[in-house]
């Protein structure tokens, strides 16, 4: 087998060329067998460096490419596409990877050079095994599903619909609206949340395009980019939805009114096992709550909301539900969940009365609240003195390190609500103003203005003394110990990810970063996706982030989407396994490892046979195959065992 | 001799996670040493036992296998079947005479470019500290 290879050794500018000794490489490739041309060029993904590579194809009738340049992650599309263009299948290409893994890691020159040598050689070796491969095409099933129907969910689901095509909005809680939908204004314009957000779930409500789930998770996702098959189990919310009117006459008969402490409210009100959270709910429909309700629990119930209702539409009959959805892309918008101030315990949170947290405090100041938008202590009096600690559980190396984000914008905010609904002092701790967005620092100037007393420390610690909340911190500025006495304390803590983002993530096959929130395809220029094709991001499930931001990425997943079904069809990786039914012994093994049950026995033969639709190429068959039977294109024995002959050689 | 000794490592990791990771450390601009040469695979369930033998025999002083970590696999559970296959190889390797500071098998995260920084510099150490691989100690072993 004699192939006629091309090295092309990248400089990346200075990148690789200011650690490793590029013109040496590319004149010791030369010297290689089966190379008949070697280059260094300044920038090789650049046009005039693709050039190089396609006039080579054609003049020296390569038939092998290498470039040593960046990650294969990076440019490995783009070198496929410049071999495509001269003729030669993308696949008989291989990248060496001397600028992350090498020039940008060591600091030693001689070094490096040795090791891009190494890596390039590795790549040459390998290469000559390569094969051509035809690359998959799929169509695409032009429906989307759209997790989570907060504002990120609702935008993006909007927008997918707005363009004509299905979404089934999958929302976990009975009522879509997420977190905006329990605030009272918004920074920086103090507009009212609700004002913003109910045409906006309404629209959604109404929408031809948009079926909406709700009191429904996603169990199960089959399938890949383009034909995705999802599992939503549907709970019963026991009243028929065709039926209720959403008139409140069940809310109000219920025998529990006014027992069992709200969610929505974070237990500063009170509500029945008949419920609607609040007066825009999309949708308006009651939900008995199963945990509570007596009739569901007990059997034993004088069923005041069966008799009050005049629809009939209570129906206790109700069973789960389970729907198989088709969609060719998905969206994953499920939001974050509060960081539990108890686990803080220095603040008090949950042992001393008026020690709130923020959403406690969003959901005081709204006038459909529980307060009708006083803000009160417990025993119904306003707060003379009124503290405001940030970064609670957030850039703290015991809770979480990341700054999450909104909370400065939100203490500025909460600062100013105090001072417009009372004549309380506020004292508001903080380590940084981070007031980083449009209008936002013009917002914190006029708070400031407005005589809020900023003190630049972390709140350390939250106690009581003779029955009076004390707050202790260090007044960086003044350098001095302070200990203010308060009426109320808010405290605003971190953003977190949601306790089930880990079986979230599992069953969408997506990944995580340290911190628990879902991975993005690139921190900077693939925000949205993520490492499986066709499943986007979109609001805090990513990282913290305020509601433009959340409005944003939701408009950014949904024009992700709408590009992979403008298209009609995508391309699936066409790397699969396949087996030699020659050397198959029909031992199974292969079939119990399969993640994803692509391998069966077939019964005529009692060989083991891929199904390479569903097969995702990860190897895990080869790798144990004790005949050798199994093979996987592009990473097959051979060239992985050239690759690692050519590191050592 | 022992001062000048660059221990070869092959580092297989899978393509979603660990070879990501090492790309972090690489944007990142972290320092580590350049005695690892990186083999990328699309899964570490891919990890044949036999590239491990194979670097050996072929000159390695030293195999990483890295993949993602637990329950973040993205072919769902490819790493559990490494993580089940990595004690019988171990012991393969210890009846070979390999000491246990050869092979290492580890879990780096795409976002953990800093830890995988570190691996490689605890091994490059601890490799350096047992010298090089049969050239060595081969037959004392045997």
């Amino acid at each position: 087998m004699t192939e006629r290879i091309g090295v092309y050794v990248c400089h990346c500018g200075s990148n690789i060329a200011s650690v490793v000794d590029v013109a040496s490489l590319a004149e010791k490739a030369k010297t290689w067998p089966q190379v008949v041309i070697s280059r260094d060029y300044k920038y090789m993904c650049s046009d005039p460096g693709q050039e190089y590579i396609k006039k080579d194809i054609e003049e020296y009738g390569l038939s092998r490419v290498v470039v040593a340049a960046c990650s294969p992650r990076m440019h490995e599309s783009t070198f496929r596409r410049a071999l495509e263009k001269a003729g030669l299948n993308g696949y008989l290409l291989e990248m060496a990877n001397i600028r992350e893994h090498c020039s940008w890691v060591t600091t030693d020159k001689q070094l490096a050079t040795q090791k891009a040598l190494n890596l390039t050689r590795a790549a040459v070796k390998r290469v000559v095994y390569h094969q051509p491969i035809v690359e998959r095409e799929v169509s695409v099933n032009p429906a989307t599903l759209v997790v989570g129907g907060g504002i990120s969910g609702i935008q993006a689901a909007l927008q997918v619909a707005e363009a004509g095509h299905l979404v089934y909005l999958v929302e976990k809680e009975a009522y879509i609206g997420g977190h905006m939908a329990q605030f009272d204004k918004t920074f920086p314009t103090l507009d009212c949340a609700a004002c913003i957000l109910t045409p906006k779930m309404v629209q959604v409500g109404d929408h031809p395009n948009i079926t909406l789930l709700t009191s429904s998770e996603v169990t199960a996702v089959e399938g890949y980019v383009g034909n995705f098959t999802v599992t939503v189990r549907e709970k019963p919310r026991y009243i028929n939805p065709v039926e209720c009117t959403g008139c409140g006459d069940c809310v109000a008969a219920c025998v529990l009114k006014d027992t069992i402490p709200t969610d929505f409210d974070l237990g500063l009100s009170k509500r029945g096992a008949a419920y609607i959270p609040f007066p825009q709910a999309v949708p308006l429909r009651a939900v008995i709550d199963d945990k509570h309700c007596l009739l569901l629990n007990r059997k034993k119930c004088s069923m005041e909301c069966v008799k009050a209702c005049q629809r009939r539409a209570i129906n206790f009959a109700q069973k789960d539900k389970y729907h198989t959805i088709q969609v060719g892309t998905i969206i994953l918008a499920t939001g974050y969940e509060l960081f539990d101030a108890a686990k803080a315990p220095q603040y008090g949170f949950g042992r001393y009365d008026n020690v709130i947290n923020g959403l406690q405090f969003e959901r005081m100041t709204n006038a459909s609240g529980p307060t009708q938008g006083k803000i009160v202590m417990k025993n119904g009096e306003e707060p003379k003195r009124v503290a405001i600690l940030h970064c609670i559980g957030s850039r703290d190396a015991n809770y979480q390190r990341y700054c999450s984000r909104v909370c400065c914008m939100s203490s500025v905010k909460f600062a100013h609500m105090v001072k417009d609904h009372t004549n309380a002092e506020v004292y508001e701790f903080y380590i940084d103003m981070r007031t980083f967005g449009k209008q936002y620092e013009e917002f914190y100037n006029r708070v400031l203005e407005e005589g809020v007393n900023f003190i630049r420390g972390k709140g350390a610690e939250v106690t009581k003394v003779d029955g009076q909340l004390v707050v202790r911190a260090e007044d960086t500025l003044l350098g001095a110990f302070r200990e203010i006495p308060v009426d109320m304390v808010i405290l605003n803590t971190a953003l977190v990810p949601r306790h089930d983002a880990e079986h979230v993530a599992q069953v969408f096959g997506i990944s995580r970063s340290a911190d628990g929130f879902f991975l993005e395809s690139h921190i900077k220029l693939d925000p949205v996706t993520t490492t499986t094709d066709g499943i986007y991001l979109a609001g805090c499930c990513q990282s913290p982030k305020d509601i433009p931001d959340s409005v944003a990425q939701g408009s950014a997943a949904a024009a992700q989407s709408l590009s992979v079904i403008a298209t009609g069809k995508v391309k699936i990786s066409p790397i699969t396994a396949s087996v030699n039914k020659e050397l198959c012994a029909g031992c199974r093994i292969c079939v119990g490892l399969c993640p994803f049950r692509s391998i069966q026995i077939d019964k005529a033969t009692g060989r083991a046979s891929i199904n390479e639709a569903v097969c995702k190429g990860c190897g895990t068959c080869a790798a144990a195959c004790p005949s050798g039977a199994i093979t996987v294109l592009h990473f097959n024995d051979e060239q992985i065992l050239a690759q690692i002959e050519g590191v050592l050689a | 001799m022992t001062g000048s000794f660059e221990p070869k490592i092959v580092g297989i990791l899978c393509n979603w996670c660990s070879y990501a990771g090492a790309d972090l450390a690489g944007t990142s601009r972290l320092k580590y040493p350049a005695n690892i040469h990186i083999v990328r695979v699309m899964c570490s369930g891919r990890v044949d036992p036999t590239f491990v033998l194979k670097a050996f025999e072929l000159g390695a002083d030293g195999v990483l296998v890295s993949g993602c970590r637990p329950g973040d696999c993205h072919y769902v559970d490819g790493n559990y079947k490494t993580m089940r296959r990595t004690p019988l190889l171990e012991n393969l390797l210890r009846q070979m005479g390999v000491e246990p500071a050869r092979f290492r098998q580890v879990w780096v995260s795409a976002s953990q470019g800093e830890i995988f920084a570190r691996i490689v510099e605890e091994m490059v150490k601890d490799l350096k500290e047992i010298g090089p691989y049969m050239r060595q100690g081969g037959e004392d072993l045997a």
